[in-house]
């Protein structure tokens, strides 16, 4: 064997050290989004403990998606959120939708305020059935009978906490969440009085949550109102 | 009477003035309306002359300031904060009512050489023609060939949001007396080629020095050696010294390490964070390996800096550090190690970085409170991020692992204190 031989297979078996010392770290999308799971947890479950951050697993890639690139654009406002994302592609944001889209993991009941029967009930007549008086159609109409969601973009209510969802409403009348237009989650916020947001929030976060939790399939619902969101050119990012 | 005598002074001055500048806006206004120069006009509509105004409109990442978050490219409308207001930046899409679709390559010229508006008006140097300037005539034919082949966006300029007296342009005469000089790059016949090309693009269409120089309180950098590093306005980041010879703020740095982290957002010594991933990200990613090297080449050529003044013996600054190791150990030390050594093309080193030991200590500051994605680029498509701890992590433990951060290892940069922490704890976001 010549000195040749040698040195070649000492260079071989160095840069196979160094390559196993490399993927000492996970080489795992898990690992590389150590930024969104510190908040939303490892598997998009929520935050434990907190009320705030909201439940990502399981919700459809396309609303996920589209909520990353609404946070680059500055249509959401929450700037932990639109400066974590604000140089991702779009690759790389749909890539971290379908992660957490495809998690499964059981859900947690969330604290919930103390609220009067009356208040509860009023909650679940505008999940169920709205208030045709004020133009409001009921949740369901599109998140889904077992308010799962709807695939491709929107999102199930089942499952989050009574803080995010009541600060998402109150986003939507401040115009700090906004979606593309014509914006109808925008027009809905609008028509709710204050303590229909409550209501609304309180009854969504207090309802167990249903054995099928998978969004029902796309084209299952006939939007009450136009909005952007669900047109052809405004599904996904 | 003779007191009355002496105010006629002053009134007559003003009608030679406003005389003056009605006939110098005629002159002006005859000049633009004078057809296009017939060789500029057949290169602005050259396929290849508008590529190369594309590549560098990129390399002097026009679009970061030009365009909105949620708009059209070139369309203008972002605003430019400074500490004398806001500045939106205008539409440069051929739009001939909003845009720049009436103006003539000089014009043009005019605005990127001498900062010099298309009525005659003196612009504010939000617009950095302090650098652009040095940029050739035929660069510039390039650049206004390529924005000249855009879609036209009709979009009207946002309103200026400059305080009194900054809102007089008539400032910007007695500004510019003192900061700036009109003049094209002159190449130094003493360095080679690529060396020229390098301070090319650094000084000219990059404009690095914008941010790379501490700017006095009128917001004129020219008191300051040139790259030598300086506190952003407005967006709170340090934009480090670019020396990589001794005590500059990239001692040690290698050709390759500036070529990385331009190309990739990340080097072995560091990786860009804050308004540097967005640069790489938009602009440097995109330049060939040659203008690479050519800058790599310039920035290792900047002289070595003065020795720092011995910093003062802090406060109780071993108690502090033991605060911050124990921190480091339970949220850091997994991912950049006890060592700090950090792992190689994943998560940076801190022992060394640029980043960890500026003067300030707001870089590291913000990077533990915002965490993040490194830049995505081609080079690194998928980067790992890191953990924001702005919810987890007090004003005190935050001050106590950066300072613990910036004392460790082979790094000796000031303790960073709890007040520091609660300043830096807003997210920059525009």
């Amino acid at each position: 064997m010549s000195m040749r031989w040698i040195i070649l297979l000492t260079l071989l078996l160095c840069s196979v050290l160094a390559h196993a010392d490399q993927t000492a770290v996970p080489d795992t999308l898990q690992q590389r989004i150590a930024a969104c799971t510190t908040c939303h947890g490892v598997h998009g479950e929520g935050s434990p403990g907190s009320g705030f951050f909201p439940r990502l697993a399981g919700k459809p890639a396309g609303y996920l998606a589209l909520q990353m690139q609404n946070f680059q654009r500055g249509l959401r406002k929450y700037a932990p959120m639109e400066y974590t994302v604000r140089l991702l592609t779009p690759e790389y944001m749909h890539e971290i939708a379908a992660y957490f889209a495809a998690q499964q993991v059981p859900y947690e009941r969330k604290p919930v305020p103390a609220l009067a029967p009356s208040m509860l009930q009023r909650g679940q007549q505008l999940v169920t059935a709205g208030d045709p008086g004020r133009q409001i159609p009921p949740c369901q109409a599109c998140h889904g009978k077992q308010l799962t969601g709807t695939e491709p973009s929107v999102p199930g209510l089942v499952g989050l906490p009574y803080d995010y969802i009541s600060s998402q409403l109150g986003s939507w009348r401040t115009g700090t969440r906004a979606s593309a237009a014509p914006d109808c989650m925008a027009q809905i916020a609008n028509r709710l009085a204050p303590a229909d947001i409550t209501a609304v929030s309180a009854w969504l976060a207090s309802q167990e949550t249903p054995a099928d939790t998978h969004p029902q399939p796309a084209g299952s619902i006939t939007p009450p109102l136009r909005c952007g969101v669900l047109q052809p050119q405004g599904e996904g990012a | 009477m003779t007191r009355l005598r002496w105010l006629w002074i002053p009134i007559v001055l003003l009608v030679i003035v406003l005389a003056g500048g009605w006939w110098l806006s005629q002159r002006h206004r005859q000049q633009s309306a004078a057809p296009e120069d017939l060789a500029i006009a057949n290169m602005l509509k050259d396929p290849g002359v508008i590529a190369k105004g594309r590549y560098l409109a990129t390399a002097g990442d026009c679009a970061s300031c030009h365009t909105t978050r949620d708009g059209h490219a070139y369309a203008g409308g972002r605003m430019l904060p400074t500490p004398f207001g806001n500045i939106p930046a205008p539409n440069i899409t051929p739009d001939a009512e909003t845009g720049i679709g009436n103006w003539s390559f000089n014009d043009f010229w005019r605005a990127l050489h001498d900062g010099i508006g298309r009525q005659g008006e003196p612009l504010y140097p939000a617009f950095s023609y302090t650098s652009f300037t040095k940029v050739t005539r035929n660069d510039a034919i390039a650049i206004f060939a390529y924005l000249r082949s855009l879609p036209p966006v009709h979009q009207p300029d946002a309103t200026l949001g400059l305080r009194f007296p900054y809102n007089l342009r008539s400032t910007l005469t007695a500004w510019r007396a003192m900061y700036f000089k009109a003049g094209m790059y002159q190449p130094n016949a003493t360095q080679s080629a690529l060396w020229n090309r390098g301070a090319y693009l650094v000084q000219g269409l990059g404009h690095c020095n914008e941010c790379h120089a501490m700017r006095d309180q009128w917001g004129g950098s020219e008191s300051h050696a040139a790259l030598s590093g300086g506190l952003i306005p407005e967006q709170g980041w340090y934009a480090p010294d670019l020396s990589t010879q001794a005590n500059g703020g990239l001692q040690g740095w290698s050709r390759q390490d500036i070529v990385d982290v331009l190309k990739t957002g990340q080097s072995s010594k560091s990786a860009a964070v804050g308004p540097m991933a967005d640069v790489v990200a938009s602009s440097t990613q995109y330049l060939r390996d040659e203008d690479l090297q050519a800058i790599a080449d310039y920035l290792l050529s900047l002289p070595p800096r003065a020795t720092p003044a011995p910093m003062r013996a802090s406060f109780d600054s071993q108690s502090l550090m033991d605060r911050g190791n124990a921190v480091y150990v339970e949220r850091c030390a997994n991912c950049h190690g006890k060592d700090g050594a950090g792992v190689p093309g994943i998560y940076p080193a801190l022992d060394g970085n640029a980043t960890v030991v500026d003067p300030i200590g707001i870089n590291a500051t913000r990077v533990v409170l915002l965490g993040g994605f490194s830049a995505v680029t081609k080079g690194n498509p998928r980067p790992y991020s890191m953990p924001p701890y702005a919810q987890q992590l007090s004003d005190a433990d935050v001050a106590a692992v950066v300072t613990y951060i910036r004392h460790a290892w082979s790094n000796h940069a000031a303790a960073v204190q709890e007040r520091d922490v609660a300043t830096y704890r807003h997210t920059p976001i525009d």
